[in-house]
């Protein structure tokens, strides 16, 4: 339980996806403007975290890891060439379902996140989650702790930028340097900031 | 005119190297340009692979830019595109074996760099195939320079060496200097990309608006 209290404190703070992984850094720069965006953008993430990582985890227990094809019969084959495309697929699949059941049953949330979900089909933070569990071998609760915090730091990260941009708005920077150029100053501050985590353990 | 490039396929590989470069212009990619980049070796790496992927899913989606069903076309075009990225991932594998380990995941996450599903969506669903492959080269081009651009100030300034060879010389550790440790951390790539943006903006005069 402590190992996985221990996990999930990483995968949030220690490891954030965005600020030591650099993942999901397009969305993240396009939808920190505003703090209704990025908050919206922050629980949806986390909500497709939470419901793709434990099908992903499946799917490359059952069909793509190394011998994961004895239940068929077929203990040498090896299809992890194929993962790349599985986890897409899943990943664009279970955007997809997410969408149809926000819709269906609370119109009123998938008003508020219906924009984001198809963008989040490709963020590669859910994407890099997936490979990350596959290549670090991680059982069913660490992989399901892994990418629920990993989506918890993702959205930490994107509400914290944009509180920061729009305090922004007041300040007088040189022409070249507004937009892209400050906001990755801002968020390397950030990362030194979230480096300072780094060692603690429970 | 070598290979049959016209003068107009040489402006459209300029222009995506320098005025509307993928990373510091559109804001595309940037999730790679960072993470691969504290070594010349793995920038290289990756640049070649980006380009390969670029280049090839640019000219497929073109080919089959008449027969895609609009509603369906992101689907089809992550496939192909995934196609790709396994094809380059199995290639690194076998004749590179330790790059592919040192870029780990990443070379699957060319699937979601966005430069990729940018430029089928936004140019190879509307040209034709060569046109659409000459933009592929040149955006990729583009990408890998900025690439290569930060690996070069990350590996030098954090470990004193290009490509693997030592250019800082014995004598200046001797006399007190140190290599910066912030450059092979996270910060560092953060701040060092801030920079060049800020740079290369300011060389070719590009404000962007609130």
């Amino acid at each position: 339980m402590l190992e996985l209290i221990n996990l999930g404190i990483k995968s949030v703070f220690v490891e954030n996806i965005l600020l030591a992984y650099f993942l999901g850094m397009c969305s993240f720069l396009a939808c920190s403007k505003k703090m209704e965006t990025a908050s919206g953008l922050g629980w949806a993430v986390i909500f497709v975290m939470v419901v793709t990582t434990p099908v992903n985890w499946a799917a490359n227990q059952v069909l793509f890891k190394k011998g994961a094809l004895a239940w068929a019969g077929l203990p040498d084959a090896d299809l992890s060439f194929l993962s790349f495309m599985g986890f897409i697929a899943v990943i664009a699949t279970m955007v997809q379902i997410v969408e149809m059941v926000i819709d269906r049953f609370s119109p009123r949330l998938y008003a508020s996140l219906g924009i984001f979900l198809p963008l989040i089909a490709v963020n590669c933070a859910i994407l890099g989650v997936a490979l990350f569990i596959s290549e670090r071998e991680y059982s069913f609760p660490e992989a399901w702790v892994f990418g629920a915090g990993s989506g918890a730091g993702w959205a930490l990260a994107l509400v914290a930028m944009a509180a920061m941009r729009q305090k922004l708005g007041y300040s007088d920077i040189p022409g070249p340097l507004r937009g892209l150029g400050i906001t990755m100053m801002l968020t390397g501050l950030m990362a030194l900031g979230f480096m300072c985590f780094a060692g603690i353990r429970l | 005119m070598p290979l049959g490039i016209s003068k107009k396929d040489r402006r459209s590989i300029r222009t995506a190297l320098w005025a509307s470069n993928p990373v510091t212009f559109h804001v595309l990619g940037i999730c790679s340009a960072l993470a691969v980049t504290t070594q010349m070796k793995t920038a290289l790496v990756m640049g070649a692979a980006l380009t390969f992927v670029l280049s090839l899913s640019n000219t497929a989606i073109s080919v089959l830019r008449g027969f895609i069903p609009g509603k369906i076309r992101i689907i089809v075009q992550l496939v192909v595109i995934s196609t790709l990225v396994a094809v380059a991932d199995q290639v690194l594998k076998a004749f590179m074996y330790d790059v592919s380990k040192q870029l780990s995941v990443f070379v699957g996450l060319i699937i979601t760099n966005c430069i990729v599903m940018g430029r089928a969506e936004a140019y190879a669903m509307r040209n034709p195939p060569f046109k659409s492959f000459i933009d592929g080269i040149g955006n990729g081009l583009g990408y890998s320079a900025v690439l290569v651009c930060v690996a070069v100030f990350r590996e030098l300034l954090g470990q004193g060496t290009l490509l693997g060879w030592r250019v800082v010389p014995e004598a200046l550790y001797e006399s007190g200097y140190a290599n910066c440790g912030l450059m092979v951390l996270a910060p560092g790539a953060f701040f060092l990309l801030g920079a060049i943006v800020w740079v290369q903006r300011f060389l070719s005069g590009y404000t962007e608006k609130p």
